[in-house]
């Protein structure tokens, strides 16, 4: 059954240093909330696991949390360049970044088999790719069709963190709109974190919502606004102008550091963060 | 860049206009951000009203007002057909063969049209860390056909990439069916100067047809390898008021 705690609290008792950790959310529901939590804690040396690594993934690496990060695609979406993240890779700062990389078909099927208890995904898929030489990959025969086939290694994070629209005291989880791999990322995890918009008496039912039952998920705990700047659905809408803006901070080491530690060392939780946002915007 | 100057439109909106004309209606398109969303959102409000638009991040039939800022804008959600997962988007509808077209861009892309997103340089030490693969390595291989959307140069049109995101016709003529992959691959490269699609024997990248104003010579030197041109070389008929009015009228959903 899902406790119900803070974050803070959810953080502290769940992620320790050098864990693997996959915080999903495929441009919708980002759990940037908890990505600043792992950062204020301090996290280091973690594996990030992450399909589409983007701001939340910057902030991390630039932090110093990260120590490898296995991706598909690593960018501000419609924006550019991940400019921490490139940092990292080009000159290694703040610390030098190993990578494992796939492709969305290879680490979609890496999650679904995580989920799934099996060992392995199957796609067709890397065949004539330098990728083969930078993943977790190897070939299979299909034992009906004697087809060659990739077989994408199960990705099984020691901490799952997802955002959903929300939860009921049961800790069960309800969530609509895109749903990535939200679902896949919970249940290949040992252990997961939910944040969620709200906590409701009872989850009435959404056509389309995927429901995860609570005896699945380690805790849930409350963080409204807790995807910004990506988007609840049905909540708010993406900041497409912060992902604009990020371009700018991240660009230099200096002013990305001086954005964390005003934004989110110096906050203690979403609605801190949210009010120096609020703030800074104001003082423009 | 304008391909002839005072034409009335640009270089990029030829591209779209171009990419557009190839999508017959009802074709169903699996589609990114930037240019190739652009030609599809244009198909869809011209000539193409029943053009299916895919995004990768689940929305199948998406009908957009603006054009997304990202592939997971809401507003592909609201206006789509289904809303399915990450992992059934790519093994029910791309891997399982039911996407007609998919467009994919790249930094650089060889004779054989193989496309590199991932790295500039040497991988371990590289001078340009790209965002890498996403979906386009099973978009190239298990798509129907594939357009490719990139301005013309010598740094993109390589004789050697840096890394191989995504296979086209590998080494030529026979690679694709050594690899196993579906689709016919790469049909058209559609660049601000023109046209390239693989020669029918040898699959090499032939140019094929150039933008109003340009010339063969400047596709030459915009290409790393010795360009093919093609015997009869089409010249694409000039963008019409009814798409240059459509395209202007995408906008993206930061601008509205």
């Amino acid at each position: 059954m899902a406790e119900i705690v803070t974050l803070a609290e959810a953080v502290r008792e769940l992620v320790s240093d050098g864990q693997v950790v996959a915080l999903e959310g495929f441009t919708h529901l980002i759990p940037h909330a908890a990505g600043h939590e792992l950062v204020r804690q301090g996290r280091r040396d973690l594996t990030l696991v992450r399909m589409t690594p983007d701001v939340v993934y910057d902030q991390l690496i630039g932090a110093g949390c990260a120590r490898k990060l296995v991706f598909s695609w690593g960018g501000n979406p419609g924006v550019g360049s991940l400019h921490r993240l490139r940092d990292a890779i080009e000159h290694q700062w703040p610390a030098p970044l190993e990578l494992e990389e796939h492709s969305h078909a290879g680490m979609a099927a890496a999650y679904a088999a995580g989920a799934s208890g099996l060992p392995f995904g199957v796609l067709r898929g890397y065949a004539g790719t330098d990728l083969v030489e930078h993943t977790s990959i190897a070939w299979v025969d299909c034992p009906f069709t004697g087809e060659r086939l990739a077989a994408v290694r199960a990705l099984h994070p020691d901490v799952g963190i997802v955002h959903a629209q929300r939860a009921d005291q049961q800790g069960n989880v309800q969530l609509w709109g895109i749903a990535g791999v939200q679902k896949e990322v919970v249940l290949a995890s040992t252990r997961s974190i939910v944040t969620v918009e709200e906590i409701v008496p009872e989850l009435e039912p959404k056509p389309g919502a995927v429901v995860i039952p609570g005896w699945a998920v380690s805790a849930v705990a409350l963080a409204p606004h807790g995807a910004h700047p990506s988007y609840a659905h049905g909540y708010y809408d993406r900041d497409n102008a912060f992902y604009l803006a990020w371009d700018e901070i991240s660009r230099e080491r200096e002013r990305f550091r001086a954005w964390l530690q005003q934004h989110v060392l110096e906050t203690s939780d979403v609605d801190e963060y949210r009010a120096s946002l609020a703030a800074e915007v104001a003082a423009v | 860049m304008s391909a002839n100057g005072d034409a009335g439109y640009t270089a990029d909106e030829m591209m779209a206009v171009a990419a557009s004309r190839r999508l017959a209606d009802g074709t169903v398109c699996f589609v990114g951000i930037g240019l190739p969303s652009k030609a599809a959102n244009l198909a869809r409000r011209t000539h193409a009203p029943k053009c299916v638009l895919v995004y990768e991040s689940g929305t199948i039939g998406a009908k957009p007002e603006h054009l997304p800022l990202s592939i997971g804008d809401g507003e592909l959600a609201e206006t789509a057909d289904a809303v399915v997962s990450v992992p059934e988007i790519f093994a029910y509808w791309l891997q399982a063969g039911r996407i007609d077209v998919g467009f994919l861009g790249a930094a650089q892309i060889d004779r054989f049209g193989n496309l590199n997103s991932t790295v500039i340089g040497d991988y371990d030490h590289p001078t340009v860390r790209l965002p890498g693969a996403g979906g386009a390595p099973e978009i190239a291989s298990s798509c129907g056909e594939v357009f490719v959307m990139l301005r013309q140069s010598p740094r993109a049109f390589v004789e050697r990439l840096d890394f191989r995101t995504s296979v086209g016709y590998g080494e030529g003529r026979g690679s694709r069916e050594r690899l196993g992959a579906r689709g016919k691959g790469v049909t058209a490269v559609i660049t601000d100067i023109g046209v390239l699609e693989p020669d029918v024997e040898s699959c090499e990248l032939t140019l094929t047809a150039l933008q109003p104003g340009a010339t063969a010579e400047q596709a030459i030197a915009a290409t790393g390898w010795p360009l093919q041109v093609a015997r009869e070389l089409a010249v694409l008929e000039v963008p019409t008021g009814e798409e240059l009015r459509a395209l202007r009228g995408l906008k993206t959903t930061a601008e509205a």
